[in-house]
């Protein structure tokens, strides 16, 4: 496949059969594998389109400085867009992020602002939209909120998975800003109104919710509970058996993968045993290379649990 | 009848320093009301006018309950009610 860019690749993305990890020929489950994007995550598809709408409505011009709350992936796309098309780039991380994360912005020329690891991704969201207040001559473009985020799922995503996969019955993916389920879970709705929807939301140690105060806690903009189906929390322990077993399948994802494969296999019982046939389609946001040094691939999985205990690995 | 509830730190002072609390009910309400009974307060960080509080998620064998049947979600002997904050996720 030819390209006029490396941007112009974006998405396209294979969508492979798991033959070993499927319950049985009915009920199938499908890895979408969004690490095949220009950075290696699905969050290109957003941090494009993002991009691209605010210089359609003026927002951006050459010079302009781009602020964004980030753990990481889409800090590190829209950095790549940022250093082609002439922006700066500040990104507001939580420290408790892979020490790869960090490596891979700077490479990009991006500018971090580390926010405390208490309060995880709340406390980076807050901090940057405190630094946008005192920086009103930066563009947050704000991937909680922005529509633009969802609309890239809804006019990529979505159709590719539809097309590759007409017989889907069940789409499952990680929950964060939640764009990729709700853009990717409206369309299709739009297509196969009995399709099932499925969130799988990180769950991590203490430190991350330790001070957080029932009264403050934060539901992204861009979240329609409606668009939903149902919603599983998965623990660290579990989202990291599950990204070990992927193996099996030779395929090398990062941990939230195996948070989202997780919730999969959960749906894929309940099929079973119900007795019904299902085409499972669950996204590998990115391979596991910006978690190796996390200590997630090696050793028993309690020690690996335990080294990763207060990191963010989603 | 006894249902495991695993209680954030934020509301351990409730719970005498707990992690996680047993208690009873046949519904997830009658379940947060059993609690309240032993750990008064609870309830009402917990509900706000016969509804979840918004920040708050309540998780029933991982599953989030407001996706089963909200505070009338069935329990039973041996589930797990995992109580916790919302929070943005990461990624992203």
């Amino acid at each position: 496949m030819r390209f006029d860019s490396l941007l112009d690749s974006l998405g396209g993305t294979p969508l492979v059969g798991l033959p070993r990890l499927s319950p049985s020929p009915d009920v199938r489950l499908w890895a979408k594998l969004e690490d095949r994007n220009p950075t290696g995550s699905i969050k290109d598809r957003a941090a494009f389109y993002m991009i691209e709408q605010a210089e359609k409505d003026g927002l951006l011009t050459p010079g302009c400085t781009i602020l964004e709350p980030t753990s990481g992936n889409t800090g590190i796309s829209l950095a790549m867009v940022a250093r082609q098309r002439g922006y700066r780039m500040v990104c507001v991380m939580p420290e408790n992020t892979s020490a790869e994360r960090t490596q891979l912005l700077r490479m990009w020329g991006a500018q971090i602002h580390y926010s405390p690891a208490e309060g995880g991704s709340n406390e980076a969201v807050r901090v940057a939209k405190r630094m946008a207040e005192e920086h009103p001559d930066w563009v947050m473009l704000y991937q909680y909120g922005n529509p633009a985020n969802a609309r890239a799922h809804y006019e990529t995503t979505g159709p590719e998975l539809l097309a590759d996969l007409p017989e889907i019955t069940h789409f499952v993916a990680g929950l964060g800003t939640t764009g990729t389920l709700m853009g990717v879970g409206r369309y299709l709705r739009e297509h196969r109104p009995d399709v099932r929807i499925v969130a799988a939301e990180p769950r991590y140690g203490e430190l991350v919710y330790g001070l957080r105060n029932l009264d403050e806690g934060f539901v992204p903009e861009l979240y329609d509970d409606s668009v939903l189906t149902t919603r599983f929390s998965v623990p660290s322990d579990a989202a990291l058996k599950r990204t070990r077993e992927l193996l099996q399948e030779g395929i090398f994802a990062g941990i939230s993968t195996g948070g989202a494969l997780h919730a999969a296999l959960g749906m894929a019982a309940k099929a079973v045993k119900a007795g019904e046939r299902a085409d499972i389609a669950f996204v590998v946001a990115d391979a596991g290379w910006k978690y190796l040094s996390t200590g997630a691939y090696e050793g028993t999985l309690e020690e690996a649990e335990q080294r990763l205990d207060g990191q963010l690995w989603a | 009848m006894a249902i495991e509830v695993r209680i954030p730190t934020i509301l351990r002072n409730l719970t005498g320093g707990e992690k996680a609390v047993e208690g009873s009910g046949a519904t997830l309400a009658e379940l947060i009301s059993d609690l309240d009974a032993n750990h008064p307060g609870l309830a009402e960080r917990l509900v706000e006018d016969g509804k979840l509080r918004r920040f708050v998620n309540v998780y029933l064998n991982d599953e989030d309950v407001r996706f089963l049947g909200g505070l009338e979600t069935k329990v039973s002997d041996g589930d797990t009610v995992t109580v916790l904050p919302a929070v943005a996720g990461g990624m992203r």
